[in-house]
């Protein structure tokens, strides 16, 4: 009875102090691929400075952008991370709730691979090789269609004689989103056949993000290491994901060279390895000198020590930029501040 | 087995017909003897076993589970540690160059390193937190400035989990390590500078996205308050419910209809609840983002009608004589809930409660919507402070690139799991302590 009673009490207690606002940390959301980098400054950030550690959400590049558009002020985020640059809808959506003002800082790349068990041997692919092997419908002879390769010799003789078994994340991630865009389209939209049959742009587009449903392209779910243990216990398979965890893993598994150029630091950065998107946070202008820290944080997020060549982050799987435009990138974040 | 039955009966009858004794001594039919009963006692063997293999299957998985997450998590429970010793230079202490500090004990120590690269691969065998260590150390012990001291420093966790490795077999390369980070491990470990000690800073520690450093302190604490918001909310509002439906409202069709939506939301997936929160305490009550005290409100959301079904249970297994005889010696209707009724019925209530908080514990999908899952390393102090819980530090962690986050995922669900048997223990206890049988 009595507990009934304190219990009563102790609620009532916790109603009280209901608009008490946090306020003083940086909040950030979005992109799961940001996330792993963006965290290592944030905590650099609450180890060195005075400023309490932000907080960093992983939501996903869309999540985060509907978060940080949703308006100005201590109830909202003061970043977003995101591995693509905004949408034009996006932008819209921030303008009319009054987040007008944005700065977009590009803070790496990050690179997509195809890797497999170091047991067997590395696979060279090139972009229209594994359109063929992946596609949902391919031309043969001029007509569309479903994908007949089983073998990965059956797409080109100089591929090994090897069941085709790619695992890979489902359509929610941005990392398949990534790969669809960079390596399915372009080998795919100038196709006679497709052109033929899907003379809109949108229509064409669409039929050549789809992969396979016959169980070649296997989707085992957003999380990378899941990936790689199939691997380790696969090894006539490949898997993609991203740079970051094959960089952990490369006892035991290696990246297909694609175009001839093999994933590792110097060919993402140079751009020759082609299988790359930027990386990118998106900070509100108007928050800065009221979210305390916000804009030493951005200068500590591309600093030398963090971003640069040699920086933390690179040990953590980022690629870094080019040098000048990393200059560009801080001189940016110095006007922010100021 | 009616029919069965009925051709049983048939011959019996027949048998009576023919003037012939009712019961069977012989079996009528030829081949198979006893052919039904035969038949009868196969079903029932059949049964049985399928019982046993569905009890084995079961036990099987969880045994495999089990083990899968001891073995894991053992290691994460021990972390190597490097000694060093470290010269506390005045000038590099003035500029805050610890980390400089770090790099030039480890450069005495092997002074053939001299390109870029290997430099890189040296540092990387000291864990990044280490000039952290020196700080708080020297902050703690100013007098140390300007003297040379051995200090045991945590090695990173791809030292570590070589280290801990190279223990027990003829370690390879594991992970990021490399072969010359191999051969400094070895000498280390043959000078004595390396040794392995019980990792009590997974317990004192908050989110990392260093795996050596990363623990589960903060995710706990949050873990803590976001259950005792969600207790302090749903179990007076649960119960209250329940009492009133129970013993007070009268039938008609708003109290069935409320019953029957109290059923239905029992059954709601979790993740709904998380997109009412977000809608309701976030947008329009305008309360903190990733608070303790949302989230509590969220999983008391959650809570809610199970707490009201159990209670509900609970108050009707309580006899009607008791509420009779109270009210005959002249007690209200309101007395007879309060001094009789509930409190009989409050073990199992209480055995309701708590096997709910049980639930709420382990949930993460509600979370996601109010901004929980979230990297957060200061230690929550008030309800309105950014904090996670413990499953969605497993989950966190389960999506980290780095090899060592493996081992402490393992230990995180293992703690985790600890919680859980208690809980669910205390709930137990309770019942066999204080519960009436009537």
């Amino acid at each position: 009875m009595r507990l009934f009673f304190l219990s009563l009490a102790t609620f009532s207690t916790f109603t009280l102090p209901l608009h008490a606002q946090t306020g003083d940390s940086i909040q950030i959301v979005g992109s799961s691929t940001v996330y792993p980098f963006v965290t290592v400054v944030a905590e650099e950030f609450g180890n060195v400075t005075d400023f309490r550690t932000p907080i960093v959400e992983s939501t996903g590049t869309g999540g985060g952008f509907k978060l940080f558009c949703a308006g100005i002020g201590e109830n909202y985020p003061d970043v977003v991370n995101a591995s693509r640059t905004i949408k034009h809808s996006e932008a819209e959506m921030c303008a009319k709730n009054g987040v007008e003002k944005i700065t977009e800082i590009k803070i790496g790349f990050d690179g997509i691979v195809l890797a497999n068990s170091k047991e067997e041997e590395r696979f060279s692919l090139s972009k229209s090789l594994l359109f063929l092997a992946l596609a949902k419908t391919i031309p043969v002879e001029g007509q569309l269609v479903v994908n007949p390769h089983k073998k990965w010799s059956d797409v080109d003789p100089s591929l090994p004689e090897i069941k085709i078994e790619v695992y890979g994340p489902p359509t929610t991630s941005g990392t398949r989103d990534a790969f669809v865009e960079l390596v399915m389209e372009p080998s795919c939209k100038d196709l006679p056949a497709f052109k033929e049959a899907y003379p809109d742009k949108k229509a064409r587009k669409k039929m050549c993000h789809l992969l396979r449903e016959d169980g070649r392209y296997i989707e085992v779910g957003e999380n990378d290491n899941l990936i790689v243990q199939k691997l380790r216990s696969n090894p006539k398979a490949l898997g993609l994901f991203g740079f970051s965890f094959l960089e952990q893993n490369t006892d035991t598994i290696q990246g297909s060279l694609i175009e001839n150029k093999a994933p590792n630091f110097e060919n993402i950065s140079d751009g020759s390895y082609s299988v790359s998107r930027s990386l990118y946070v998106y900070v509100k202008e108007s928050h800065i000198g009221k979210t305390a820290g916000l804009g030493e944080f951005i200068e500590m997020l591309v600093s030398e020590d963090a971003a640069g060549e040699y920086g933390y982050l690179g040990e953590k799987g980022l690629i870094p930029l080019p040098v000048d435009e990393l200059k560009s990138m801080q001189e940016r974040s110095n006007t922010l501040t100021q | 087995m009616i029919r069965l039955f009925e051709r049983r009966i048939n011959i019996a009858v027949q048998r009576v017909k023919k003037k012939k004794s009712p019961f069977i001594y012989k079996s009528y039919s030829k081949k198979p003897k006893h052919r039904w009963l035969r038949k009868r006692k196969a079903q029932e063997r059949r049964f049985k076993r399928a019982g046993m293999l569905a009890i084995l299957i079961s036990s099987l998985f969880l045994t495999s589970l089990a083990w899968n997450v001891f073995s894991g998590a053992r290691s994460a429970f021990t972390e190597a540690q490097i000694k060093l010793s470290i010269d506390f230079q005045a000038d590099l202490v003035e500029k805050k160059a610890y980390r400089k500090i770090v790099q030039n004990a480890l450069l005495d120590l092997f002074p053939e390193v001299n390109s870029r690269k290997d430099k890189k691969h040296l540092f990387a065998l000291i864990s990044r937190n280490a000039p952290h260590v020196l700080r708080d150390s020297l902050e703690k012990d100013p007098t140390l400035l300007g003297t040379q001291q051995d200090i045991w420093l945590p090695a990173s966790s791809s030292t570590s989990i070589f280290y801990k490795k190279s223990l027990t077999e003829n370690a390879k390369r594991i992970g990021k390590i490399t072969v010359t980070q191999v051969a400094w491990i070895t000498q280390l470990t043959q000078t004595k500078q390396l040794r392995l000690r019980f990792n009590f800073s997974f317990f004192t520690n908050g989110d990392s996205r260093e795996a050596e450093h990363a623990g589960i302190l903060v995710s706990t604490i949050g873990s803590l308050l976001s259950i005792l918001v969600c207790v302090a909310m749903a179990f007076p509002l649960g119960v209250a419910t329940a009492i009133y439906l129970e013993e007070f409202a009268p039938k008609n069709w708003f109290t069935d209809f409320i019953e029957i939506n109290i059923n239905n939301l029992a059954a709601v997936p979790s993740i709904i609840f998380g997109l009412l929160g977000l809608s309701i305490y976030l947008n329009l009550f305008g309360l903190p983002r990733s608070s303790s005290l949302v989230g509590g409100m969220v999983l008391s959301l959650l809570v809610l009608p199970v707490i009201v079904i159990a209670t509900r249970n609970a108050l009707r297994a309580v006899p009607p004589s008791i509420r009779n005889a109270a009210a005959a010696l002249g007690a209200t209707p309101t007395q007879v809930v309060f001094h009789h009724t509930l409190i009989y019925a409050l073990p199992g209530i209480m055995t309701g409660v708590i096997l709910s908080i049980a639930r709420a514990f382990g949930e993460t999908a509600p979370l996601l919507m109010i901004g929980m899952v979230a990297f957060i390393a200061d230690v929550p102090k008030t309800f309105s402070d950014p904090a996670t819980t413990l499953p969605v530090q497993v989950y966190l962690w389960a999506n980290n690139p780095e090899l060592g986050f493996v081992e402490k995922t393992a230990a995180a669900i293992l703690v985790l799991l600890t919680f859980m048997v208690l809980i669910n223990l205390l709930a137990v206890y309770i019942r066999r302590r204080f519960e009436i049988k009537w």
